[in-house]
């Protein structure tokens, strides 16, 4: 009994198993409610996160090219730089919920096309300047207008006009969008002084750590900012160090160099978890891996040769030699259960070599080798990947040919430009998102050039439709639609696998990004 | 004029010259590959209007000749310029990184060439003999062992197990000397294992040569120790061949330790190299080129003279 309720204990203290929880489970074992009250107080108390400690994150994806402007931000060194030094206005919560950050408060009118942000007062930057609802302004701007190079570019283009007006930042979008919050909280949109129009490279926010060194990829040291708004960043200083190498990031872990890393090898992952003081954790997200057809392109333009294709891949079997079990299967569409309004109930698509044959007979193709393109910067794996996928095609009679391309100009001369290909998403926060970013017929990353103008109208209409339920409702029907006759054949969708070292506390599972969205250094304490 | 003076005025002329064409044809070479900088940095995410307004940003909407014009009227002027991609001044990343790669080379090659000529001599003593033996066999597996191999088991078991050195070999200018040597420990030793066979084996191989001369033989009637012999009289008259070996393998260190810099994670040359290629940074990619190519010329040149230099009849000619 006392095991037990020493392991209940570490879970509360580890911040995963809430009071009533505790209370129910130690009446159960026969602990009188006045000791497993003063148990759990004892235990939540240690949860109490402490401040202090330079902690140290070993991260891949750091260049010597990158620079601290938040437009520019395309991996994950500089997406975790601007988490220490910068806000947004608002954040998704770990449970897919908005979560005001600069914002006190988001209001929409009835009819969700404009919206109201009121700005949070007395916050300063890292400058020692105040941040007001003009610099709000001028970092929308920046990254919205027509010179913009930003990454958010393609998510700002909605918006119709914008204004400050006392301590509120007013949205107007063209269209009306349920979801603008959720667009408001990406990465790249870090409030900066004055938009960040002078200098915006300079590494100046609101956030909880002022950078001290900009090493390009090699390290990043900030430090606590003194005078910063916020509870959270318990640190007295955070290490970004740029640690490419997959091997070389785990033995820094081991040997207590680091004490985070993201992107835990799912080779390694299991071997990890094994060694003493680190933890490793894998975490569902929205990221998925995918093959793409050009539903315009011969032989792909035929609907019975792309469901014969879907049925002839062998998702199971990708989850578990692909990805090592750290993910799902897909279903040839973007969305899972990690979406907000995600519907279960539509059938999972499994493999089904009879089927594929009829289908592909019914296709007529005329059993000439369909070329599909791979490369290993397409997802890693995505070479093996293919070669499954060519094994259980051939099973159900269908020739596949694999052409392997270089990783050099992958991005540039094979996806979006030849008909069949491997690829994959990073996902969005919401399903509105993810379908207008690659599914809507005028998208710019329209991947599989599916065009289908019910399907765009619907859209629309959930995008207008304040009712989740409503929603939930077309969602589903769109699910169905790119599942049924899109250009998609999606086997996997892939967890974030993290690890730290246990010398910190305070994991929490956020599937909105690598690393608790990126808030590890915020959120976390040394125990 | 002294014909050594006239020597090495010319190579250095020539040397010039190639590295002019050495930058030319880095450039011609990156312009080349698919893509431009502009794609690299958008990758998936690019637009046709957000990858016009980089091009733009960046310069690259220009053509080609001006650029490289431009590029190599700012580099006479003592200009490396800017980097494309973060806006960097390239003379100070470049400052940073080149120190951290000569401080890695220079600490390898403290270690290693002595190490190896010294076991060269060892080798040549003990000829056809167990110890000769033992060092062909032990260096030349680990020249045949591919280098990130060697680091991956020096991590695991030196690092991670016994918990000795540092896995990672990030130095910055906030450590002191002791630190640093003890976080390049082991590319240190990484790399010697891999430079040390070629060196050992020149040494060995030049000093036999010279074994087999007159004057040796007459320098063993008159009774001298063996090890006398080969170091006072036959190393000296192989120093040519082996000079040139180790400048061969000095070069090496610093320009071709990106895979070792990669394992280790050190932020040398290599590294920064890689990244801006991956990124089309001409800019960067061309001040590196010319950087490695001065070393190897610089080296080369180094190599020749002291050759003649070691040699009484080029040093005092009719």
């Amino acid at each position: 009994m006392n095991e037990q309720l020493d392991f209940m204990a570490r879970r509360v203290t580890a911040g995963k198993m809430t009071r009533r929880e505790f209370m129910g489970k130690a009446a159960a074992l026969g602990v009188s409610a006045a000791v497993a009250s003063s148990i759990f107080a004892q235990a939540a108390r240690a949860s109490e996160p402490k401040r202090g400690g330079v902690v140290k994150l070993g991260s891949v994806g750091g260049e010597s090219t990158n620079s601290l402007d938040p437009a520019t931000y395309a991996s994950q060194v500089p997406y975790h730089n601007g988490n220490q030094f910068g806000d947004t206005l608002v954040n998704v919560a770990p449970d897919g919920t908005i979560e005001n950050r600069l914002a006190e408060s988001v209001e929409a009118s009835a009819d969700a096309k404009v919206w109201t942000f009121k700005i949070r007062q007395g916050v300063e930057f890292h400058n020692g300047k105040t941040m007001t609802p003009e610099d709000v302004l001028k970092t929308m701007q920046r990254h919205s207008n027509e010179e913009s190079k930003s990454g958010a570019l393609g998510i700002m283009k909605g918006i119709e006009s914008m204004k400050t007006d006392g301590e509120y930042f007013q949205v107007t979008l063209t269209d009306a969008n349920a979801d603008l919050p959720y667009l408001m909280a990406d990465y790249h949109l870090i409030i900066q002084p004055d938009g960040g129009m002078d200098d915006p490279g300079a590494g100046i926010g609101t956030g909880p750590y002022k950078m001290e060194v900009n090493e390009p990829g090699v390290r990043h040291v900030y430090s606590k900012f003194a005078n910063y708004w916020g509870d959270d960043g318990y640190f007295d200083g955070v290490e970004i160090l740029a640690i490419n190498d997959a091997t070389a990031r785990t033995a820094a872990l081991q040997s207590g160099q680091v004490h985070i890393i993201n992107r835990v090898e799912p080779k390694v992952a299991g071997l990890l978890s094994r060694a003493p003081n680190v933890t490793v954790h894998s975490t569902p997200g929205r990221g998925h891996y995918v093959f793409i057809m050009h539903v315009d392109k011969a032989p792909f333009d035929n609907n019975d040769l792309r469901m014969a294709l879907k049925h002839a891949i062998n998702r199971e079997d990708m989850v578990e030699k692909i990805l090592r079990g750290y993910g799902s299967v897909g279903n040839d569409m973007p969305i899972n259960a990690a979406y907000p309004l995600f519907d279960e109930t539509i059938p999972q698509r499994t493999y089904d070599a009879a089927k594929a044959m009829e289908y592909y007979k019914a296709s007529g193709h005329d059993g000439s080798p369909i070329e599909l393109r791979t490369s290993d910067v397409a997802f890693p794996g995505a070479v093996d990947a293919a070669a499954l996928f060519q094994q259980t095609a051939a099973a159900a009679g269908i020739p596949l040919e694999i052409k392997r391309e270089p990783g050099d100009g992958y991005w540039s001369e094979v996806w979006n430009v030849q008909p069949f290909c491997a690829s994959y998403w990073g996902g969005r926060p919401v399903q509105d998102q993810m379908y207008s970013t690659a599914y809507l017929s005028t998208a710019d990353w329209n991947d599989t050039k599916f065009k289908n103008a019910d399907f765009d109208a619907m859209l629309l209409e959930a995008r207008a439709e304040l009712d989740p339920a409503k929603r939930k409702e077309i969602y589903s029907q769109m699910g169905q639609i790119v599942r049924d006759t899109g250009g998609l054949i999606c086997p996997m969708f892939n967890d974030f696998v993290d690890a730290t070292s246990n010398l910190l506390t305070g994991w929490e599972t956020d599937p909105n990004g690598e690393l608790m969205s990126g808030h590890v250094t915020r959120k976390m304490w040394f125990a | 004029m002294h014909p050594i003076v006239k020597l090495v005025s010319q190579r250095f002329a020539l040397g010039l010259l190639l590295l002019f064409g050495a930058s030319a044809m880095i450039f011609g070479l990156t312009e080349a590959l698919p893509g431009d900088a502009a794609q690299a940095v958008l990758g998936q995410s690019a637009t046709p209007e957000s990858l016009a307004n980089l091009r733009e940003e960046m310069g690259l909407d220009r053509p080609a000749l001006t650029r490289y014009f431009e590029w190599l009227g700012g580099i006479l002027q003592g200009d490396l310029g800017q980097s494309l991609t973060n806006k960097l001044d390239i003379a100070e990343s470049i400052g940073n990184r080149l120190g951290n790669t000569l401080f890695l080379a220079f600490w390898a090659a403290i270690v290693s060439v002595p190490l190896a000529i010294f076991l060269g001599l060892l080798a040549v003593r003990y000829r056809n003999r167990w110890p000769d033996k033992l060092i062909s066999a032990v260096t030349l597996t680990t020249i045949s062992i591919p280098e990130f191999l060697i680091g991956y088991v020096l991590v695991y078991f030196v690092a991670v197990k016994l918990g000795m050195f540092s896995p990672l070999a990030m130095i910055n200018d906030s450590m002191s000397l002791g630190q640093k040597l003890n976080a390049i420990a082991l590319p240190v030793i990484v790399l010697t294992m891999v430079v040390l066979a070629h060196m050992m084996r020149m040494t060995r191989a030049a000093i036999l040569n010279v074994m087999q001369s007159a004057y040796i033989e007459t320098a063993e009637l008159k009774g001298l120790t063996n090890f006398t012999i080969i170091y006072r009289h036959a190393l000296p008259n192989a120093i040519a061949p082996i000079v040139n070996v180790v400048m061969l393998n000095l070069a090496y260190l610093v320009v071709g330790v990106v895979v070792v810099e990669v394992v280790f994670v050190y932020p040398g040359m290599g590294q920064y190299l890689v990244d801006h290629v991956t990124k089309r940074d001409v800019p960067v990619v061309l001040a590196c080129g010319v950087i490695f190519a001065a070393i190897y010329i610089g080296l080369n040149m180094l190599a020749d003279i002291v050759a003649i230099l070691a040699n009484p009849r080029l040093r005092h000619p009719k």
